[in-house]
C-alpha cells in the first residue's frame, strides 16, 4: 500500500508497451490497477459503493486505456492521460447510475500515486459471459491469441485466416469486449 | 473476473502501436469531410459562374481567410481534445478572434455606408440560401469528424462536440463560398459567422450523445 510510482517510471513502461514490450506493459497495468483501485475506492466512498464496483471501474478503465492507447502522445506526461480517462469513466459511471456530482466532489487532481494492492477482489464482470456477447470471429481470435497464448502465426494457421486478418480480429474483438463491458456495467447498476 | 486475468489477457501477444495514427485520422477527416461538403455543393447549387472572374475574387479570398483560420484553430483544438489529459483551453480564445475581426469589419463597413444601402449589404441577394446551405454542407464533415473522434478518446464531450460543429460548419461555409453570389462584409459577418456559430451550438448539444465511449 501507498507505494508511489513515479511519472517517469510509468511513462517509460508505457512507451515500452506501445513499442510492443509485453513484460513492461504487464508491469505497467499492475501498477496502474493498484493506483486506479485507490482512486475509485476513494471516490466511491462518497456514494456508499464498495470494492466490487471499484473493481468494475478499474477493469473498465484498464480496458479503455488499452483500446485507446494510441491516443497517448509520448511527448506529453503520462499520469494526466491516465487520470483524465479514470475521471471520465467515473463521471460516466455516475451518469449511468443517475447520481449527481453534486452529491460529492469529484477531485480534479486526485492525489497521485497512491496504490491499493487488494487485487483479490473480483469484479462483477464475467469474462466468459462478455466473450459470449461479441461476434464469433472476434471471440475466436481473442480466445486463441489472448487467452490460449498462441502466436498470431499459429492462430492464423489454425483458423486458415491470414495473419493480418487475425490481428484485425483481435483488435476489433478487444473493442467489442470494451463496449460489452460498458453495457454489462450499465446493466448491473440499473 | 479478477483484474489479474484482464491484465494477462491485455498484455499477451501485445501489438505495437503508433501514436501518430490519432493526428492522421483527424487530418484525413478534415480533408475528406471538406471534399464531401464540396461535392454536396456541386450536386445542389453548383459553382458560382464567375468564380474565376477578377472582380469578385477578393471577396472569395476574404471568406476563405475567415473560414480557414477557424478550421486551423479548430483542428488544433481537436488534436488536443481527442487525447485525454491535454488541455486546449488557451486555444479557445484563438477561435474567437476571426469572429471578432469579421464582426468588427462588418460593423465598420455599415458605419461608413449610407443607411439606405444597409438592407442590401446585410441581406444580399441570397441570405436564405446561405442560411440553408451552410448547415446542409456541414452534415458530411460533421459525421466524418465525429467518426474520427470516436476512434480517439475525448474526455470533454461538450467542448469536443462544439469544436466538431465549428470545423464542420466552417468546411460547409467554405463549400458555400464557391457558390455564394453575395459580396459584402456585413453579409459575411452575419450569415457566415452566424451559421458557423449555429453549427457550433448544435455540435455542443448533440456531441455528448454521439461521442460517448
Amino acid at each position: 500500500m501507498s507505494v508511489r510510482s513515479s511519472e517517469l517510471e510509468l511513462q517509460a513502461l508505457m512507451v515500452a508497451g506501445l513499442d510492443g514490450d509485453a513484460n513492461a506493459y504487464r508491469a505497467l497495468l499492475v501498477k496502474l490497477s493498484a493506483q486506479l483501485r485507490a482512486y475509485f475506492k476513494g471516490q466511491l466512498v462518497h456514494f456508499n459503493r464498495g470494492p466490487v464496483e471499484a473493481e468494475d471501474l478499474v477493469q473498465e478503465a484498464l480496458m479503455a486505456m488499452h483500446t485507446r492507447r494510441h491516443t497517448y502522445d509520448r511527448a506529453q506526461l503520462f499520469t494526466p492521460w491516465v487520470y483524465a480517462i479514470a475521471r471520465y469513466k467515473f463521471l460516466d459511471y455516475l451518469r449511468r447510475t443517475k447520481r449527481s456530482t453534486k452529491d460529492a466532489p469529484i477531485e480534479d487532481l486526485p492525489e497521485m500515486g497512491i496504490e491499493d494492492d487488494s487485487a483479490h477482489v473480483e469484479s462483477a464482470l464475467d469474462l466468459e459471459k462478455l466473450l459470449g456477447l461479441i461476434p464469433l470471429k472476434a471471440r475466436q481470435a481473442i480466445q486463441s491469441v489472448k487467452l490460449d497464448g498462441l502466436s498470431v502465426a499459429e492462430a492464423a494457421a489454425q483458423t486458415g485466416m491470414s495473419e493480418s486478418a487475425v490481428k484485425v480480429s483481435v483488435h476489433r474483438g478487444l473493442k467489442f469486449l470494451a463496449s460489452a463491458m460498458h453495457k454489462e456495467m450499465t446493466h448491473h447498476e440499473n | 473476473m479478477k483484474t489479474e486475468q484482464l491484465i494477462e489477457l491485455l498484455s499477451t501477444n501485445l501489438e505495437p502501436v503508433r501514436s501518430e495514427r490519432t493526428g492522421r485520422a483527424l487530418a484525413w477527416a478534415i480533408i475528406s469531410g471538406g471534399a464531401g461538403a464540396f461535392g454536396v455543393m456541386l450536386l445542389t447549387v453548383r459553382l458560382r459562374p464567375n468564380v474565376d472572374g477578377a472582380p469578385d475574387i477578393g471577396f472569395l479570398v476574404l471568406k476563405l481567410l475567415f473560414l480557414l483560420s477557424l478550421i486551423g484553430s479548430g483542428a488544433a483544438l481537436l488534436s488536443r481534445l481527442i487525447r485525454p489529459g491535454q488541455d486546449g483551453r488557451r486555444l479557445f480564445a484563438l477561435v474567437l478572434l476571426p469572429f471578432l475581426a469579421i464582426g468588427l469589419a462588418g460593423v465598420v463597413r455599415l458605419a461608413i455606408a449610407r443607411p439606405a444601402a444597409w438592407g442590401s449589404m446585410i441581406l444580399g441577394t441570397q441570405w436564405a440560401t446561405c442560411l440553408f446551405c451552410i448547415p446542409l454542407f456541414a452534415v458530411v464533415p460533421f459525421a466524418v469528424l465525429i467518426g474520427a473522434l470516436r476512434k480517439g478518446a475525448p474526455t470533454n464531450l461538450r467542448s469536443s462536440g462544439a469544436v466538431v460543429g465549428l470545423v464542420a460548419g466552417s468546411l460547409g461555409a467554405v463549400a458555400y463560398a464557391f457558390y455564394c453570389p453575395d459580396d459584402s462584409l456585413p453579409f459575411i459577418a452575419l450569415w457566415y459567422g452566424g451559421m458557423v456559430a449555429l453549427c457550433t451550438l448544435v455540435g455542443a448539444i448533440i456531441g455528448p450523445r454521439l461521442l460517448r465511449w
